[in-house]
């Protein structure tokens, strides 16, 4: 349906680290990611989907790093591009910065966060705050106050916690503006 | 302190040591050393050697480490599959934890674990979990039976998993629902023909449901699925768009895209006339212009589909020209994609605005972005008329700017601008002449050569241009050396004088020095022509050439509609179908937008203005009894002196008409297959004799003016192709050329009588049908039916006299009628019918008779007047005896009438029962002057593309599906007098079926 597997490659397209969600797919597939990167910006015919024989590669860029999804399907395009950008903010949210040193300093949670967003290429809980409930940078012990999925998880509103309480309701606005000049 | 520690270790014996640290005492230490076998994991050492280790860690209480260790497993244990059972009893365990977490994740590993021995395991526990109490465990579940099904579809069939995943999607959670979902349409997709999503309304309705509630993702899965279904009516359809609409506000802009699929698809379904429809339309543009201020990579995938909408359905971005205007940081795959999509939305309201726009382009940096938008400008001279001459000064402006390829891109696009326009903006051919010598790309070149060939007569040193270009021959590219060998010949038939020695040199050069046998055979041809017959020279290569149109990059409609269903994926982006990317999809269903049901009827209601001809009159009122009398009464008896519309027939000598009414008239008789071959069958002779006998017997008509009547008719009878009349006695001139008929004579079609395969058969003729009975025609019966014969329509009657008298005085009149029938000259009966006489008689008709709008559309009253009375009957004619024989369209104007027409004029139909293959069916409809235009196929379905033309100038397009091996076939039609489609589609399946 979606994403077969996603990577995250540094600038030179050495994979950091990258989670296989199918399971039947060619890992290796992404070796081939870099070159044909390198010729289509050499050709100036850069597009976000790079094609090698039956595997597509979908790909974004977050300051020194690449975050590629593969399908070998039909996949829902749209969504695996906001997937990939909406893991980058999750992993934002944990480390601050993304980037090269922050993927290795911490390999585990991120790990467990390939684990907890995505199953079989389908997306699951995406939203930090409900993340961050449930995956901790501190190991638990299971006995006491091992975390257990919050009910957020699959609520309704899932990017909420619940039991939030304020003395005044209010709500606060972004208006973001841009203006395209020359 | 950071993970990053654990990459630094990189000893020689660290396996051993990992070993030792894993099999430690301390939990710690443990912990530590799975952490580091991890790390060895991610830089891709191989640390599969120390699998029995870690596996020995998997009972743990710690959470962390447990993840650990599963990670390892999913990545190893495909290399280790006697091992990964170890693990077996940890996941059983774990799958039964009181904590839902732990629960979720054992069932979400074991399914990635592809290991056969440890699937068996599986079942037992993913079924507990299917049932979970935790809705979190639910839905990890649900995913599961898909990663099971991934790795052993047979298992998961036999276990029933399929049931409890469809029962899943009555789930109470949103988000158990939305796996559930996409786990089956993931399963469906590669099983197409499971018909897994049996989806009705009471499912979608739960679905619908779970929409508003789920997840951002869930709801993308939901959309999806949703868009597989067809609607029962068009008030399913509506509520259906009604609750999927919300979503189109919502910031993901892949939820955004889903929901527009499913608006896209379903509105297809609604009446055009509701008000609803209208609101949906306005309702879509303002979240596709949201769509563009996403990320890069969201905004092309976004413009990639909004390319598509904009085919589809022009009217919902068309006042949205300014969204799509460049902006300068973005990246050029966007740039690219806006520049498209401003040119499809190029019109007369906006062209100012986008030709400012472009014109800033053109100054940018980007090479690529420059030509592009150059480029687009020539495209909006040619789409939009009235702009073409602002167009062509602006790029003269841009040549002036001598930026080399900026010139040269504008000297492509002005010669495809002279192309659409010719002779209009010659007065540009000087400017263009001073940037001669910059020119280096090929294409510019051949541009120029091109123009300077085509108007050699206005420019005075055309022949010196050309000759500076000669010098370099043979290291320019193939383009220019072909166009330069066109545009010396087309100057030396223009000004022949003076260029002769040119000719002669550009000719030698391209057959004897050079290796391109491209090149070479262009040259052979004109020598031979400018050496036999300079005049044909002058006709071929002066020839009047055929105007360019202007979308020539339209998605055709069938890929279009298929694109439509997959907006969002990759499909798409590529703009190609599912199946010609993806391993395996092939024979996968092509998904179709679902065709309103009955829209045939439905467009009966709609306004006539826009269509021609057909309904002139005001719509269907049928006139006061009173009326239709009187017309009828006001017989005209003396032949009519002009008869507009379609002339008659060629004028036959008797005697050929004798020699065949008198033996193969009955060949084919009245039967219904007039392509059998039959002998003559003698009960049914005399009757034709009798009739050949008596109609140069009978007094009052010349042969001239019997002859076109009963001659054609035989014609017609004996091969069933409007060629055979003219091969027995008319001259070969008068033979439709539209029809490749062999000349030969009527003999010739004999042999072609079998198959047919290969050759154009004739018009279907409908067997004769009782029009009226002898009890209401006083002793007068009528049976009749309508032909088209070499170009003229027949209206073929045997009359019966089954009265005691004689009867004489035959005349005939049509009341009004939809396509203004008339007849084209009187009935010829040989009087005096004597009693129980019967004769065919066969009166051509044309269309120049006032027209009035009937109901049914091909409904005809007719009055037959005789000695004793005045009968009135009313029969009905097949509409394709008014298909006339030029009715082939070009491919180009066929692809841009389809798109032209509005989709709620298009009408889908079934014919069931067909067993011809595609070739015969094109065969046997050209004869009823149905022409193919182009054939497509695609996974063994042939998509024929027809097109027809009736004799008021209607024009009805086809696209006719047909699936090897399936007797169904498909008919979509589009016309803009939608009325005609019924009518048409009957005659399709009268056609295709005799």
């Amino acid at each position: 349906m979606s994403a077969s597997a996603v990577f995250i490659l540094d600038l030179k397209g050495k994979v950091l680290i990258c989670r296989n969600y199918m399971g039947n797919t060619d890992m290796n597939q992404i070796d081939h990611f870099m070159p044909l990167l390198m010729k289509k910006e050499e050709d100036g015919e850069i597009t976000p989907i790079i094609t090698h024989g039956n595997t597509h590669f979908l790909w974004i860029k977050h300051s020194n790093l690449y975050l590629v999804a593969t399908t070998r399907k039909n996949a829902n395009a749209a969504l695996v591009y906001s997937f990939l950008y909406k893991i980058t903010q999750v992993f934002k949210e944990y480390f601050k910065e993304l980037e090269e040193e922050s993927i290795r300093d911490n390999f585990v949670t991120v790990y467990e966060l390939m684990d907890e967003v995505m199953d079989f290429g389908f997306p699951q809980t995406t939203d930090s705050k409900i993340l961050q409930e449930y995956i901790t940078q501190q190991g638990h012990k299971l006995e006491v106050g091992a975390p257990r999925p919050p009910a957020t998880v699959t609520n309704a509103v899932s990017w909420r916690s619940e039991g939030i309480k304020y003395r005044k309701n209010e709500v606060f606005m972004d208006v973001i503006e841009s203006v395209n000049l020359l | 302190m950071t993970d990053s520690k654990y990459f630094t270790t990189t000893k020689k014996g660290e396996i051993f040591e990992l070993k030792a640290e894993l099999n430690s005492d301390k939990k710690e230490k443990k912990k530590e050393a799975v952490k580091k076998v991890i790390a060895s994991m991610t830089v891709g050492k191989d640390v599969s050697a120390l699998f029995p280790d870690v596996v020995n860690c998997m009972q743990t209480d710690n959470l962390e480490l447990k993840k650990l260790v599963y990670l390892y497993l999913m990545n190893y244990a495909k290399s280790q599959p006697d091992m990964a059972i170890m693990a077996v009893n940890t996941f059983v365990k774990d799958c039964e934890d009181p904590n839902p977490l732990i629960r979720a994740l054992a069932v979400r590993t074991m399914g990635c674990i592809r290991v056969d021995k440890i699937t068996e395991y599986l079942c037992e526990p993913l079924r507990k979990c299917l049932k979970d109490e935790d809705p979190y465990v639910r839905k990890t579940a649900a995913v599961c039976v898909a990663k099971l099904h991934d790795i052993n579809a047979q298992l998961v069939e036999d276990q029933g998993f399929l049931d409890t995943l469809k029962d899943l999607i009555s789930d109470s959670n949103p988000m158990v629902v939305a796996n559930a979902v996409a786990a089956l349409s993931e399963i469906a997709e590669s099983h197409p023909n499971s018909n897994l999503l049996d989806l009705n309304p009471q499912s979608i309705n739960k679905l619908l449901t779970a929409l508003n509630e789920c997840t951002e993702w869930g709801q993308i899965f939901i959309l999806d699925c949703l868009a597989n279904y067809t609607p029962r009516d068009d008030r399913e359809s509506q509520s259906i768009c009604e609750r999927v609409t919300p979503r189109l506000s919502h910031a993901n802009s892949a939820v955004v895209l889903s929901a527009v699929k499913v608006l896209m698809k379903f509105m297809e379904m609604l009446p055009k006339d509701l008000d609803y429809y209208g609101t949906l339309l306005k309702k879509l543009a303002p979240p596709l212009v949201t769509l563009l201020s996403a990320e890069p990579e969201l905004q092309y995938v976004a413009l990639r589909n909004i390319n598509l909408i904009v085919q589809k359905r022009p009217e919902i971005l068309k006042h949205e020209m300014k969204v799509f205007f460049v902006k300068y940081n973005d990246p050029i795959y966007v740039k690219l994609e806006k520049l498209d999509i401003m040119i499809r939305l190029a019109s007369q309201a906006n062209i100012a605005q986008v030709l400012a726009e472009l014109k800033e382009y053109a100054t940018e940096v980007d090479v690529d972005f420059v030509r592009k938008a150059v480029r687009a400008i020539g495209r909006c001279a040619i789409k939009v008329e009235q702009s073409a001459e602002r167009c062509v000064s602006t790029l003269l402006d841009l040549i002036q700017t001598k930026v080399n390829y900026v010139v040269q891109e504008a000297i492509v696009v002005i010669k495809d601008i002279f192309r659409k326009y010719p002779n209009k903006y010659e007065s540009v051919i000087a400017t263009l002449c001073e940037n001669l010598d910059s020119l280096d790309e090929p294409e510019a070149r051949a541009a120029m050569i091109w123009i300077v060939g085509e108007y050699a007569e206005r420019i005075d040193n055309a022949d010196e241009l050309l000759e500076s270009f000669l010098e370099g021959f043979h290291d320019e590219s193939t383009q220019v050396q072909l166009q330069l060998l066109t545009a010396i010949v087309k100057l030396f038939l223009k000004k022949p004088t003076e260029t002769q020695e040119l000719v002669q040199q550009v000719l030698s050069l391209a057959t004897q020095d050079s290796d391109n046998p491209d090149l070479r055979d262009r040259g052979y041809i004109y020598w031979r022509l400018l050496s036999t017959d300079p005049v044909a020279a002058k006709e071929v290569v002066l020839a009047e050439k055929p105007l360019i149109s202007e979308e020539t990059d339209l998605i055709e409609p069938t890929l279009l509609e298929e694109l439509i269903c997959h907006i969002g994926t990759l499909a798409s982006v590529y703009h190609k179908p599912p199946s010609a990317f993806v391993e395996g999809s092939r024979g996968v269903q092509h998904k179709r937008i679902p065709i309103r049901s009955g829209s045939g009827e439905s467009s009966e209601s709609q306004d006539t203005g826009g269509a021609p001809g057909a309904t002139e009159a005001p719509a269907a009122i049928i006139p006061s009894q009173g009326d239709l009398l009187g017309d009828l009464l006001n017989l005209d008896l003396t032949p009519p002196t002009s008869t507009a519309g379609a002339p008659p027939g060629p004028p036959m000598p008797m005697g050929g008409m004798d020699l065949l009414g008198g033996g193969l008239d009955s060949l084919m008789g009245d039967e219904s297959e007039p392509y059998s071959p039959q002998m003559p069958r003698g009960a049914d002779t005399p009757q034709s004799l009798r009739f050949s006998h008596s109609s140069p017997s009978s007094p009052d008509y010349s042969p001239t003016e019997l002859a076109p009547g009963p001659a054609l008719q035989l014609g017609g009878d004996i091969g069933g192709s409007p060629s055979m009349g003219s091969g027995f006695g008319a001259p070969a001139a008068v033979m439709p050329s539209s029809l490749n008929a062999p000349v030969g004579g009527g003999l010739g079609d004999l042999f072609d009588l079998g198959g047919g395969v290969g050759m154009p058969m004739g018009t279907f003729v409908p067997p004769k049908t009782l029009w009226l009975p002898a009890m209401k025609g006083k002793g007068l019966e009528i049976m009749g039916t309508f032909a088209r014969r070499a170009g003229v329509i027949q209206m073929e009657m045997t009359l019966t006299n089954k009265a005691m008298s004689v009867m004489t005085d035959f005349a005939i009149q049509f009341n009004r009628n939809s396509f203004g029938l008339a007849p084209a000259g009187p009935l010829q009966v040989p009087t005096p019918l004597s009693p129980n006489q019967t004769i065919d008689v066969s009166l051509p008709l044309n269309n120049g008779g006032p027209v009035m709008k009937m109901e049914p559309l091909n409904n005809l009253q007719v009055a037959v007047k005789n000695n004793i009375d005045v009968f009135y009957f009313s029969c009905q004619y097949p509409i394709s005896m008014l298909f006339v024989e030029d009715g082939k369209m070009d491919r180009q104007v066929f692809l841009a009438t389809w798109k032209d027409i509005p989709n709620e004029n298009e009408a889908q139909f079934q014919i069931n029962d067909c067993h011809l293959n595609s070739d015969a069916a094109s065969n046997k409809l050209q004869g009823s002057n149905v022409f193919t235009i182009a054939k497509r196929t695609v996974e063994g379905q042939d998509m024929l593309y027809q097109s027809m033309k009736l004799t008021n100038g209607i024009c009805v397009l086809t696209e006719l599906r047909v699936q090897t091996g399936s007797p169904t076939y498909t008919v979509s039609l589009k016309c803009r007098a939608a009325e005609v489609s019924q009518c048409v589609f009957q005659c399709y399946e009268a056609a295709l079926k005799n």
